[in-house]
């Protein structure tokens, strides 16, 4: 057991230190990408196995891995240690199954890419991160993880950084996320506080120590702590304020996008919550914040995605609202349904990213074929110019042309039709779709309707405002599925869009991308019978993670619970709604394409305007926040470098100056100058010899 | 008769002034070396004195010592001196302070 805690932890950083090495200092291994994919496919894949086998050999409690005290001072003591209990080994799981999935999917995906070595190193070095995140045992060992994560997501966001925009956004998530680490630390600081004034010594933040002393915290200090790390959490996991990172981070390749971006690193946040359940319980007031900014996330996300081309775009927005859903989850106290939406989210979300990076992958070879045939210029323009002009969209009306804007591989208006071309892709795509949109029995409607059941049944339990909750869910589940179904109908249905799309086709991508592909969409079509709601059978994730059974996640405790009638009055009220939502969609999107965007865009005026300006928060936070602090630095602080701090350097260099000039003066440089002192040396030691 | 040995250490301190003097004030490197040969002399006189006086030969040993190093830094000397005057055209150590800080 203590073997494989750290195999499983040690392969993927061997296998990042090894491709990394071997590629900076022979150039030769560069172009073997045979080798370097085996070798990083099999440093995820080998701790997948070995955390299958804990898994199956793990029944309940937790176990505790030592490996030796990193530091010790005082009443403080942080050990290494690695913590096995049910919620870790799901968490590792999730993040050694779909990495060693998107590791094979990237052998294909990155082949022929000139960083191809530095790729398969960063990609290992985050998982050895994110293992060491969900393992950990203490907070500290932790928050490393938590770094280390933000530094490959930093890496590999700006992964072809001789684009400056990508090192922008690379830039971007960095610093945005530093915001979150500020505070995470912060709150690690006032709990060992807290924890040390109450006489816990030793005391290294330890999960177990921190569970068997709950009782020490005053409720307002825990509100503080948890607060503190809920902003911590907004940070990694993209939410209000913090989430404008994540849209940009899809600079990025793809499989980073479906590894890091959607099903692995951005649930950091989500984990932390979790792993911490019992304290954060002990702050009600805070978690009714967490569930509204997860609710109002998830709303403003699902908005933007309905307007964004960018197929990576309308996924990122997903994403955050995705993550929304499953903060409304830990903010009405079932932190096990937020896990449980984290893992049909790891599965539907990653086979999203993965397909449109199939087709992605796909639509690049057509415009290269493009610019060969001399059909479009080797250089494309700017990717997100607005719709068409008003003479266009008059034209478009009766007759849906194909889109005759800029051609870029990632926007939806020049796909269109490759459901023919790539049928794996489409379908699995589709699959995934469906299962995000809610249709009933696929993954995604019994992991977001056990969320809205939980806000419900907390409203009925009389937290009125978890209504309100419940409600932003219900329309935001509207949305999801009409913004999913528009992207799948843009990409894969309808008629073609690119120019010359009798003479060029797309192709079905090799089988390392597609095989991932199918094994995710199983996932997503069946992940959700692991947590079936209580009047269709036994919740097997509740029993496996909920503290009342034994694990490690606490949950809100509820005085009324809802009737069964009611219950499933709300299972057929969510999948209604998603039928609905991908009926309409696909209805006006199928048959007018295009059109749809004007019409929708026509009838909102300047609300959409808004909503495909992405709310102005960028625009916000730079008059806001960015303008003041460049403009402060420029005006207040450059000055202040050039004169004082260079004023104390050249200060420092004139005073040696004028010392040494007066002390130059006694070096002659002529022999007899030096002999006289010599001299007069010997008489004046003479002299006191004799007369003192 | 023998002379005290008051008067040859007399000698050996003017002799040992003389040279002093020389290498302080004279600019013409060689009348330097010259100076310091006179030097190393007075010292060869005053230790000769006290051997004779003590009727102790380990003065004389020393005398050989001097001798000896003597010759070979006139050796050493006299070449700088030669180099310098190729170089510089002069011997006046007026004009050679390339340590001149």
């Amino acid at each position: 057991m203590e073997t494989s805690v750290r195999l499983i932890l040690l392969l993927p950083l061997l296998g990042a230190a090894l491709i990394g090495l071997m590629g900076l200092f022979a150039p030769g291994f560069r172009k073997q990408e045979k080798l370097i994919g085996v070798i990083g496919t099999a440093a995820v894949a080998v701790p997948f196995v070995l955390a299958v086998l804990l898994f199956l050999g793990h029944h309940h409690g937790a176990e505790i891995v030592r490996t030796y005290t990193w530091m010790a001072a005082g009443d403080l003591s942080v050990g290494f240690d690695y913590r096995i209990d049910a919620l870790s080994l799901i968490m590792t799981l999730i993040v050694t199954g779909i990495g060693a999935l998107i590791h094979l999917y990237s052998i294909g995906y990155m082949h022929g890419d000139d960083g191809f070595w530095r790729f398969f190193a960063y990609l290992n070095l985050f998982i050895f991160a994110m293992l060491n995140l969900v393992l950990a045992e203490n907070l500290v060992v932790l928050f490393l993880g938590w770094e280390g994560v933000g530094l490959c997501s930093y890496l590999l966001i700006g992964f072809w950084y001789t684009d400056l925009k990508n090192s922008a956004a690379a830039n971007k998530a960095f610093i945005v996320n530093r915001i979150g680490d500020f505070a995470f630390l912060l709150g690690m600081f006032v709990l060992y506080k807290a924890m040390t004034a109450a006489g816990v010594a030793p005391f290294g933040l330890d999960f177990t120590t921190i569970f068997a002393n709950i009782d020490v915290l005053a409720a307002g200090t825990a509100s503080i702590i948890v607060l503190l790390m809920f902003i911590g959490a907004t940070g990694k996991s993209a939410q209000i304020p913090l989430f404008v990172w994540l849209p940009d981070a899809m600079a990025g390749p793809t499989p980073v996008s479906a590894l890091i971006h959607a099903a692995t690193m951005v649930t950091s946040g989500l984990y932390l919550l979790a792993r911490l359940s019992p304290v954060v319980l002990e702050a009600p007031g805070v978690m009714i914040l967490i569930a509204f900014v997860g609710a109002i996330t998830a709303i403003m996300a699902a908005t933007i995605a309905i307007t964004q081309n960018d197929i990576k775009k309308v996924l990122a927005y997903s994403t955050v609202s995705q993550l929304g859903y499953m903060f409304v989850a830990a903010g009405v106290g079932a932190f096990f349904v937020a896990i449980f939406h984290v893992l049909t989210h790891a599965f539907f979300k990653a086979c999203l990213f993965l397909g449109s990076g199939s087709v992605i992958h796909a639509m690049h070879h057509v415009e290269h074929e493009l610019e060969h045939k001399g059909v479009i210029a080797p250089h494309h323009g700017d990717h997100d110019t607005p719709l068409d002009s008003e003479k266009r969209k008059d034209t478009l009306r009766h007759n849906p042309l194909p889109y005759d804007g800029p051609f870029d591989a990632q926007d939806m208006r020049t796909m269109g039709g490759l459901r023919k071309h790539m049928p794996i892709t489409a379908i699995t795509f589709l699959i995934s779709t469906l299962s995000i949109a809610g249709i009933p029995l696929l993954a995604g409607f019994f992991s977001k309707d056990e969320i809205l059941f939980k806000a419900f049944e907390l409203g009925y339990d009389g937290h009125v405002w978890a209504y309100i909750v419940w409600g932003i869910g219900i329309v935001t589940a509207l949305l999801t599925a009409v913004y999913m179904t528009r992207a799948y109908v843009l990409t894969f249905e309808g008629r073609e869009r690119w120019p010359d799309a009798v003479g060029t086709k797309p192709h079905e991508s090799p089988l390392t991308m597609t095989f991932p592909l199918i094994v995710l969409a199983i996932g997503a079509a069946l992940g959700g019978f692991l947590g079936l709601p209580e009047v269709l059978g036994e919740s097997w994730i509740h029993h496996y993670l909920g503290a009342e059974f034994g694990g490690p996640v606490a949950e809100a405790e509820m005085v009324h619970h809802v009737s069964h009638g009611i219950e499933w009055g709300l299972l057929a009220l969510g999948g209604l709604i998603a039928l609905v939502g991908v009926g309409a969609a696909w209805a006006s999107y199928r048959t007018s394409g295009l059109q749809t965007d004007n019409t929708i865009r026509r009838k909102l005026g300047a609300v959409y305007t808004l909503l495909s300006n992405k709310y102005y928060v960028d625009e916000a936070y730079d008059a806001t926040v960015v303008r003041p602090i460049t403009e402060g630095a420029r005006r207040g602080l450059a000055p202040f470098d050039a004169k004082v701090v260079d004023g104390a350097v050249n200060g420092t260099a004139k005073l040696v100056r004028s010392l040494s000039s007066w002390g130059r003066g006694m070096q002659t440089g002529i022999v007899q100058n030096y002999a006289l002192a010599l001299v007069l040396g010997v008489v004046v030691v003479v002299a006191l010899m004799i007369f003192v | 008769m023998e002379l005290a040995l008051n008067w040859y250490l007399s000698l050996s301190a003017v002799l040992f002034v003389i040279g002093v003097l020389g290498v302080l004030l004279r600019r013409n490197a060689i009348v330097i070396f010259l100076s310091i040969e006179l030097m190393l002399n007075a010292v060869n006189l005053t230790l000769v004195a006290f051997s004779q006086s003590f009727g102790d030969v380990d003065g004389l040993v020393l005398v050989f010592f001097v001798m000896s190093v003597a010759a070979a830094e006139a050796a050493v000397g006299l070449a700088i001196v030669i180099a310098l005057f190729r170089n510089k055209t002069t011997v006046n150590v007026n004009e050679i302070n390339l340590f001149r800080g």
